[in-house]
């Protein structure tokens, strides 16, 4: 029998869901709706009474004090069915988990109630006022529902549905052997496995040698063990890199830039780099610590809540796997989407609008990171037309773990476990299809590679494993990331060998076949192998905390990876041709040197007016309303929270933490990212970005001797020579500037075919890298903040500004991109850093604070507004650049000359790399200087207590003179919802 | 002399477990984490115990509404259990999530015990939010905030915190009872409206106890402002030993010492 609940609030209770959706019609453009109700639906399966559906209703599924329940078992009878409401009921699609349904189910046995067999849900608007049908439409389909998970259902069709289809055993083959290069390609094509004639043809070759045809099962293993997403092949590949008709080869860009400066730098404190799947650095004499930033791009511009969800799911997971485990202690975010305020008429066929696309990303990250009871710190968030069909969602987890749980080792005879959630359709293809390009079909041919997460189910799996792995009960653990099954096990039995029973899986529902058991990308799904002797301990284990253990297999010493479903053999491969048989693929790379300009503009009279544009700009204004939505004190260990100041809404340069409650050692974590740089040169964006993650650190009160790096590259498809080329002199800046300042790179990672096709024409977003920083803080008790704190108090100019505008914040205000990138100055940017390290350290500094987008003006107005104090300022004591720049070696010239900035619109908004603003109490002022003698430095100023930024320019003519509270409305009027 | 013995009960989605334990240790007592299957099976007893922590977190995904299924559990399988604790005259505390549950499972207020009588409900911004709020202490009868200052800061971290009540008589009654403890308030401990009322509580209520004042429920974190460091903005106050929320578990835990 299947049974329908709805419940609602009760009359006269706000009903705050309906509140947040009238809102976001009107977001719509859609002023004719005047109330808004909501509806939660439950269909319970089941032999059931109807006392006992009662008793679940009463006692279970409704607030006794908010809520009202009817048992509906005709349309008609349902809340709001015959009002003057228009209604609609939308449900996952099939196949879709729904996140509810494991614990009602539990709630519902814990009233003693046995016979439930199955609960789905759904949720029913209804909507007031003269709504036409058009109308109606667009808000079910711009607000409600995301057809990618989604659908309008009627109740009707809830009754005829949940029909599990069987599955019955069939060995599928392809034939390969038979088939020309066309037919590879159309089989390649076809089945999505995204491999091109060249991969395609040394599968044939194997298959040639075993004299068989492969199965679908070894097809699909094979595709995504060699995809991009898995095996990284444009940076491990050959590339012929070409530059002002000077070429050369790099025989794989990872081990000659990025990890090459990780091994001439050769830090005692690196612990694992590029190896597991997290960098690992030294925390103390006991413990160690880990990050990983991942990407999740694809599945969330289809299902921004979901891909976000699931992305932040899965990169938890990677410091979870890493060594023998760690435990997650922090996340970071950062996105990157299409303007919010871009207009519906201008969207591509198949994309969202960017606002939404905004909103659900920021709830998948909230809902997953929040549940899992893991601080969200640190992150930026970045606006540009690019991103409209393809946004970016980088997201990041420090994990941290005892120093003797840092290595894992697979050995023959451990079983093969799976751990934590069950196996369902969903997913399939999410490694091949991220190795793809988006088209406005994605969404009908990959909607199954976008998921939902569960993380209560990450949550209960994280604590057993945690307790298994302190009683050494497991040899080695990895994820089911991308690939699912598949990835995880072929990896661990890369060495050795493995053997896995299919049919032993287990399924979220009937109807799977062997293949997609394997390849599903189902979330929170860990692999352990375990020796036999442990098994019953692990049972208790995870038992106790109501997470599964399930027996697969074993790992073993054939070199092999067989697979079996009930007992027939659906795979057999060799280890060796599937880890190392992909044919090295060589791609070109041309670097043709755009010919930007410096823009002509006139100084604006009203510098003060553009300071309030500038503090408005999407990139720059406050994300209050993000970083709230984040739990970000969770463990207790915050330190220096994202939003700090007198009235705890400035913003800060890094997160710091203290891992362990009893020590006063903490984590400083950074962020630095600008595309708008590489517009002009990915060279100098990725100098930048480093400049600005390690500034980020040293502001705080970090220190470079600590610090380490991770590399996230998000770029267009790599087989285009202009994209790669790009790439290429990215990763060259990663190698010259971890040498130049000592940071070592220790994880990164790359999501390439970054590219959405409008009219046939293939749209890369723009080239980005995102430099994460983690630094090692010996006492927060030392941390500096970036909001002045007396009046009276010095300020100082630390670096150079230099005519350096090009993609600067200012410029594009004026709606310019202009040619001076800047770039990092290698006679000093390091000096500064570390003296202004050693002034922290000697608590010599009141407040620091990086200059970066907008430059000094912007700086100066964060710091006075989140102080709630002024500032009198000279712009004629800024020091300004004269230096020489040296360019990469490539490079014809060796050199170019910076210009010094002869304008006070320059010197307000240039973005020079390596400057602080540092707050000095008067009596320091001696001792201050010492430490940065013979360094670019400028007294400029000094901090107020009269609420306003006044800035003198180089005339010595007010030219600022801003009451600073209107400033910080500017600052957070763009991103107020 | 004996330590102050501590259950902090976890289940699936506890996640303020780890720290509420340390605020307990402290103050000196002695904190385990127990998992409620632990209890329900008897394996670990909370007689045993002199104070029952419910910590923060989203216990069940606080799917079917925040901290439903665990009350359930309470009212269901551990009814004898916190009937006989209660008698003994022994703590509680319910910390975020774990005051969703008290007040779900019907211990607070706490009338008619079993029996929900008021609720904590989506906020009226339809959203989680992670802010800092200033806390009037009201009510002279709890024991869990004797001799804290009128005025406290403690971040709220949550997205189902509106408080409200079955009827008005009830509201009438705790405010007689002197049950009230906790109300959101500005610096000067004056009642405001958002977002000094971060949820929209029926007079801006953050936390409340039962009659006897040794159970206590809030919304707010004490756990998250035990040290001076996690002041939002300690970088620009004097330092100070310790943070505003320790001397709530230091007052639990020396009613305990003296009492029972």
């Amino acid at each position: 029998m299947l049974f329908r609940v709805e419940v609602k609030d009760r009359e006269g209770i706000f009903d705050a869901v309906g509140e947040s959706v009238k809102k976001g019609v009107l977001d719509l453009g859609i002023n004719c709706v005047e109330e808004v109700r909501f509806v939660q639906i439950y269909y319970l399966q089941g032999k059931l009474s109807r006392q006992e559906i009662i008793k679940i209703s009463r006692e279970l599924l409704i607030d006794k004090i908010s809520q009202e329940f009817r048992i509906v078992s005709k349309p008609k009878d349902g809340f709001f069915s015959d009002s003057q409401m228009k209604v609609v009921e939308i449900a996952y699609n099939p196949g879709v988990m729904d996140p509810v349904e494991e614990s009602a189910l539990k709630g519902i046995r814990d009233l003693g109630i046995k016979n439930i067999q199955a609960l789905h849900t759904s949720k029913k608007y209804a909507l007031l006022g003269n709504i036409s049908q058009g109308d109606f439409n667009k808000i079910c389909e711009k607000l409600l529902y995301n057809k990618t998970i989604e659908r309008i259902v009627n109740i009707k069709d809830m009754f005829s549905e949940h029909k599990p289809l069987e599955y019955k055993f069939k060995l599928v083959k392809v034939d390969i052997l038979g088939a020309d290069d066309k037919e590879l390609e159309k089989i390649s094509k076809n089945g999505q496995l995204f491999l091109n004639l060249t991969e395609m043809r040394a599968i044939k070759d194997y298959f040639r040698s075993l004299e068989r045809n492969p199965t679908d099962c070894e097809l699909e293993t094979i595709a995504q063990t060699w995809s991009e997403h898995c095996n990284h092949k444009t940076f491990r590949g050959l590339i012929e890199y070409s530059e002002n008709g000077r070429k050369k080869t790099i025989n794989n860009l990872l081990k000659s830039t990025i990890a090459k400066a990780t091994e001439e730098l050769n830090k005692p404190w690196c612990v694992s780099v590029f190896k597991d799947n997290s960098g690992v650095i030294k925390f103390d004499k006991d413990y160690n610590v880990c990050f990983k930033v991942e990407t999740h791009n694809h599945p969330s511009a289809l299902e921004p809540f979901g891909g976000a969800n699931t992305g932040i799911g899965g990169v938890i997971r990677d410091p979870m796997g890493t060594g023998l485990g760690s435990k997650p202690i922090l996340n970071t975010d950062v996105f990157c989407f299409g303007p919010i305020d871009y207009p519906y008429s201008k969207l591509p066929k198949g994309t969202l609008h960017p606002k939404r696309v905004m909103k659900g990303v920021v709830s998948g990250v909230r809902d997953y990171g929040n549940k899992m009871g893991i601080p969200t710190v640190n992150g930026a968030v970045l606006f540009d037309e690019s991103f409209v069909g393809n946004p970016l969602v980088y997201c990041g987890t420090v994990g941290i773990m005892p120093k003797d749980k840092s290595f894992k080792k697979t050995k023959t005879g451990d079983l093969v476990i799976v751990v934590g959630g069950k196996t369902g359709r969903d997913g399939i293809h999410g490694a091949t299809f991220s190795s793809g390009e988006l088209t406005h079909e994605s969404e009908s041919i990959s909607g199954g590679a976008v998921q939902i997460g569960n993380p209560i189910t990450e949550k209960k799996m994280l604590e057993a494993i945690l307790k298994a792995r302190d009683e050494n009960l497991y040899s080695a653990i990895t994820d089911c990331g991308a690939g699912g099954l598949s990835s995880a096990v072929g990896e661990m039995g890369e060495e050795l060998g493995a053997r896995v029973d299919l049919e032993k899986v287990p399924l979220k529902y009937k109807g799977l076949t062997y293949t997609e058991i394997w390849i599903s990308e189902a979330q929170e799904r860990m692999v352990l192998s375990v020796p036999k002797k442990n098994l019953k301990r692990l049972k208790e284990i995870f038992d106790l905390e109501n997470a599964d253990v399930t027996v697969l297999g074993e790992f073993t010493d054939t070199g092999k990876l067989e697979l079996f479903y009930q007992r027939k053999k659906v795979c057999d491969l060799d280890m060796e041709f599937l880890h190392k048989g992909n044919p090295k693929i060589t791609k070109k790379a041309i670097w043709i040197k755009k010919e930007h300009k410096e823009p002509k503009i006139k100084e604006a009279k009203d510098l003060g007016a553009v300071l309030n544009k500038v503090l408005s700009h999407p990139n720059i204004c406050s994300k209050e309303w993000i970083i709230r939505q984040y739990d970000h004190e969770v463990q207790g260990g915050s330190v220096l929270k994202p939003l700090a100041g007198v009235s705890n809404d400035g913003p800060q340069d890094a997160a710091i933490a203290r891992p362990l409650l009893n020590s006063d050692k903490g984590i400083i974590i950074s962020c630095g990212i600008n595309f708008r740089y590489g517009l002009i040169d990915p060279y100098w964006m990725t100098a930048s970005c480093i400049d600005e993650a390690l500034r980020q650190i040293i502001s705080v009160g970090g220190s470079l001797e600590e610090v380490a790096l991770l590399d996230n590259f998000c770029w267009g498809n790599p087989d285009k020579p202009d994209r790669l080329a790009g790439i290429v002199r990215a990763a060259q800046a990663c190698y010259d500037f971890s040498k130049y300042f000592g940071a070592p790179f220790i994880s990164g990672k790359d999501s390439l075919n970054n590219e959405f096709m409008v009219h046939g024409r293939s749209i890369p977003i723009a080239g980005t890298i995102l430099i994460s920083a983690i630094s090692v803080m010996r006492d927060v008790k030392k941390a500096v903040s970036s909001d002045f704190k007396k009046e009276g108090n010095l300020i100082y100019c630390l670096g150079e500004t230099s005519d350096e505008l090009g993609g600067s914040i200012y410029y594009d205000v004026l709606g310019n991109l202009g040619a001076n990138v800047p770039k990092v100055n290698k006679n000093y940017a390091k000096k500064i850093m570390q003296a202004l390290s050693k002034a922290t350290n000697s608590e010599l500094v009141c407040s620091s604070h990086d200059c970066s987008d907008g430059g000094l003006a912007v700086a100066l107005a964060e710091m006075a507004f989140s102080g709630g104090l002024g500032a009198e300022v000279f712009l004629g004591e800024v020091p300004v650049g004269k230096s020489e720049i040296r360019n990469p070696k490539s490079e014809t010239n060796p050199k170019s000359k910076i210009q010094n900035p002869k304008r006070d619109d320059l010197i307000l908004f240039s973005e020079s790399n390596s400057r602080f603003i540092v707050e000095v109490e008067k009596d320091k002022q001696k001792e201050f200087e010492k430490l940065i003698k013979g360094l670019p430095f400028g007294l400029i100023g000094c901090v107020t207590d009269k609420e306003q930024l006044k800035i003198f320019g180089l005339d010595g003519k007010v030219v600022v003179d801003e009451d600073i509270w209107n400033l910080k409305e500017s600052w957070q009027k763009t991103l107020r919802f | 002399m004996k330590k102050v013995k501590v259950l902090v009960l976890r289940t699936a989605g506890t996640n303020c477990d780890k720290e509420t334990k340390f605020a307990f240790e402290a103050v000196g007592a002695e904190a385990d984490l127990v998992h409620i299957n632990e209890v329900v099976s008897r394996k670990k007893k909370i007689s045993s115990y002199q104070i029952l922590a419910f910590p923060g977190g989203f216990s069940y995904g606080d799917d079917l509404g925040a901290g439903k299924i665990l009350a359930n559990e309470l009212r269901f399988k551990l009814k004898k259990e916190l009937e006989k604790f209660l008698k003994d005259g022994k703590l509680i505390i319910g910390i975020c999530n774990g005051f969703q549950i008290l007040v779900k499972a019907g211990l607070l207020p706490g009338y008619n015990k079993f029996q929900q009588e008021a609720s904590l409900i989506l906020n009226d911004s339809a959203k989680f939010e992670d802010r800092w709020t200033y806390l009037s202490i009201a009510g002279g009868k709890c024991i869990w905030t004797k001799n804290l200052p009128q005025v406290i800061y403690l971040p709220v971290a949550h997205g189902e915190g509106k408080f409200i009540l079955n009827d008005e008589n009830i509201l009438e009654k705790i405010k007689n009872n002197n049950q009230i403890v906790f109300q959101y308030c500005n610096k000067n401990g004056g009642l405001g409206d958002y977002p000094e009322n971060p949820n929209g509580s029926v007079e801006n209520i953050a936390g409340i106890c039962d009659e006897s004042g040794r159970i206590l429920g809030l919304m707010p974190h004490p756990e998250r402002h035990i040290s001076f460091y996690q002041h939002p903005h300690w970088t620009r106050l004097d330092k100070k030993e310790e943070g505003d929320g320790l001397a709530i578990f230091r007052n639990g835990v020396e009613y305990a010492k003296e009492n029972l």
